[in-house]
């Protein structure tokens, strides 16, 4: 029955044609792309069964003799990788396009939104079967396309200069992976991960060393581990909000999978723990402080999505069973989180008109729906028991106590600090988003020289002007800033804050049911998870086994001979 | 391994060249650049592929001395995606063009806030009544410059003479 494993590419891209081709029926369209993502799941759960039940499930695509042609592998990891991004690609699929029926987003041609969408899952769950170098390079071309392509929908002013920062950084590193096939195929006259992890290991240790540091700082790239994340906050933040949903979920994570395939089946030998635990330590502390100093909630949850990969490479680089079955479990989790907050994030939107922490509050009376949806996963994010988020981190920390060098030790208090720093971040969101009144939201901004008059007759005697200062419950701020921030602010912030909105009786944008079910939905799972964390890490457990073990994988690949 | 030196000094020039446009600002200078540098990389691969050889097609069942297709076909891949590529940064930087009347590529606004307002905040009056250990006393607040002058101005002077 492994012929299923071509399926969740095969089925997204004749997808994507027929949507193509049917784009003057939308319609038609978003029932297709629906259908078709449905398929994938369906696909992925069972083989997600047989990989776990049979071992890895291998095909060799075209017909070539063996061992020549195209290979596709699913094992455990990336049957698991797979079950969870179609999962998540489903609820954002059935989120934009309830988003799509209530709002035409200007300019934003939604015939062109569902194949290139499509085309995205494709290359995503390519990336997790290639089963050699050159087609996991293909598909990081096809999924990076697509999202150059959505990140840029519309071409506003705003998604025009992120997506440029976005587009560029990515072809530098795409570049960067050709140079390191060209250097592993004149080394080693293959590129078939299989044959590689038996070659490799015939060649001299300093060449293979450059190759591996090679590959890494590709992946490091597109996985936005420091130093080479600065890319992400600036681009994320602008694209449509399912966009940003499903890239934050997915596309880095893509990226983790690729550092974790590449050091456990082909640099087993060479772990580089102390580098890669330098990584993990500076990215989860610049991450977290950088999220830490937002003011707008979508920068400060593409801070956090950048902090949270250091737990996915410090268990990645502890190279041990348990810090390999701790990434496999995070990694599930962290894909589902950050994704449904995201989601959450683009209902908040929609019904205060800003993501801007100055100009909303009060969101709990008014929506108190949406306040449980963004504080159940945001709890989660930080780690507060018993969520899923704090068991991940449990099991990342036992990773490191098992390694017992001085720097697990020091990751495990830096990741202990990470989570509370996060907690810091979402509850500071929560309190000024969430809790406080929109009047005292709006009174705020006038006082500090913000948009609209202040409420005559109302002195809430907590805003007051000092010396060109303007205090606030929340902080002092310099008059001069404020105005050089509005000065500089995006043009696409809207001019009124959540009260004039109220006020002006326009606060009429009820979240459609079509978009808070898969909202909610994916919240649940994550709520899910927490209930199903035993199986679930027992599986990670099982996956990290194989991974270490390698030869599942290889024998799957190349025969009983290994040739 | 047999190496062609002309196509690696061939692929060094290319690279350098491109690496130096890349770092320009205006959007087609870097798309040049990129172009150059994606030529250089399907040098590589030749380079990668070792000694040339006859064309790699079979016949009569004599399989020595052809070249190695797999990095041809490589290649061929690699150039249809700097295709898509150019084409796409190019609508890119038409589009820049169109709604700022340059193609230069942006700071990013959030960050050149978040910066300033940090540089400004560090120097600012509210900074130290906010970190003075008495938090009525004003006077603390006036060590440095009155708050209505320009803190950035004075911290750059400052700057420049130590």
């Amino acid at each position: 029955m492994s012929a299923l494993v071509p399926l969740p590419v095969l089925l997204p891209i004749l997808g994507a044609g027929a949507s193509l081709a049917l784009s003057s029926y939308p319609r038609v369209q978003r029932w297709l792309s629906l259908l078709v993502l449905v398929a994938v799941v369906a696909v992925a759960a069972v083989l997600l069964v047989q990989a776990d039940q049979e071992g890895p499930q291998t095909v060799w695509i075209g017909g070539w003799p063996e061992t020549l042609g195209i290979v596709l592998v699913a094992d455990r990891l990336a049957a698991l990788m797979l079950l969870v991004s179609a999962v998540v690609t489903l609820a954002v699929l059935a989120y934009s396009v309830a988003q799509g029926m209530t709002e035409d987003e200007e300019g934003a041609p939604i015939s062109v939104y569902h194949p290139t969408f499509l085309v995205l899952v494709a290359g995503v769950a390519n990336a997790f079967l290639a089963g050699d170098l050159f087609n996991l390079f293909v598909s990081f071309e096809m999924l990076l396309f697509a999202s150059y392509v959505l990140l840029t929908l519309g071409g506003t002013a705003t998604r025009l200069r992120a997506g440029t920062i976005y587009v560029l950084v990515n072809l530098l590193s795409s570049t960067l992976f050709l140079i390191s096939l060209a250097v592993v195929y004149a080394a080693t006259g293959t590129l078939t991960l299989a044959h590689l992890a038996v070659r490799l290991e015939e060649l001299p240790d300093h060449v293979s060393l450059l190759v591996q540091l090679l590959l890494l700082t590709t992946f490091g790239i597109k996985a936005a581990v420091f130093p080479l994340s600065f890319w992400l906050p600036d681009s994320y933040p602008t694209a449509p909000a399912p966009v940003t949903a499903v890239f934050a979920g997915l596309l880095t994570k893509v990226g983790v999978y690729a550092i974790l395939r590449v050091q456990t089946l082909l640099f087993p030998g060479s772990p580089l723990t102390d580098l890669l635990l330098w990584a993990a330590l500076l990215t989860l502390l610049v991450g977290i402080l950088g999220a830490v100093a937002q003011s707008d909630i979508k920068r400060m949850l593409s801070f956090t999505l950048v902090s949270h990969i250091g737990y996915l490479v410090m268990g990645i680089a502890l190279a041990s069973r348990l810090g390999t079955a701790g990434t496999t479990f995070y990694v599930v989790h962290h894909i589902t989180i950050q994704t449904a907050l995201f989601l959450v994030l683009g209902l908040v939107e929609r019904r205060a008109g800003s993501t801007a922490l100055m100009r909303i509050g009060g969101l709990a009376r008014i929506a108190p729906l949406l306040a449980v949806l963004f504080f159940v996963p945001a709890m989660n994010l930080a780690g507060i028991p018993p969520f899923s988020g704090f068991i991940g981190k449990v099991g990342l920390f036992q990773a490191a106590q098992a390694d017992d060098g001085w720097l697990a030790w020091t990751l495990v208090g830096a990741g202990a600090l990470t989570s509370l720093l996060t907690l810091y971040a979402v509850a500071k969101t929560w309190a000024v988003a969430f809790w406080r009144t929109p009047r005292e939201a709006h009174e705020a901004l006038a006082a500090i020289g913000g948009d609209g008059e202040p409420i005559p007759g109302h002195d809430t005697g907590l805003v007051h002007e000092h010396r060109g200062h303007v205090h606030t419950p929340s902080g002092v701020v310099s008059k001069q800033d404020i105005e050089e921030a509005r000065r500089l602010g995006d043009d696409d912030t809207p001019d009124r804050d959540f009260h004039t909105l109220i006020e002006a009786g326009e606060d009429t944008k009820d979240s459609p049911l079509g978009m808070l079910l898969p909202a909610g939905l994916l919240v649940a799972l994550s709520v899910v998870l927490t209930l199903v964390a035993g199986p679930l890490y027992a599986y990670g457990d099982r996956a990290a086994v194989d991974l270490h073990d390698r030869r599942p994988y290889l024998t799957s690949v190349l025969g009983e001979d290994l040739r | 391994m047999e190496v062609n030196l002309t196509l690696v000094v061939i692929t060094a020039g290319l690279m350098g060249c491109g690496v130096y446009l890349l770092l320009e600002r205006s959007l087609s200078r870097v798309l040049v650049g990129l172009v150059m540098i994606g030529n250089a990389v399907s040098l590589a691969f030749l380079v990668a592929g070792g000694p040339a050889g006859r064309a790699p097609i079979v016949e009569d069942g004599v399989t020595t001395g052809i070249s190695d297709p797999l990095p041809q076909a490589m290649v061929l891949t690699a150039i249809v995606i700097t295709l898509a590529t150019t084409a796409f940064v190019l609508a890119m930087a038409y589009r820049s063009w169109q709604l700022n009347g340059h193609d230069d590529v942006q700071d990013d606004v959030e960050d050149a806030t978040v910066r300033r307002l940090a540089l400004r905040d560090a120097t600012s009056d509210a900074y130290q009544a906010t970190t003075s250990d008495y938090p009525g006393d004003d006077s603390s607040g006036d060590a440095g410059q009155a708050p209505e002058d320009d803190p950035v101005v004075a911290l750059h002077d400052e700057r420049g003479t130590t």
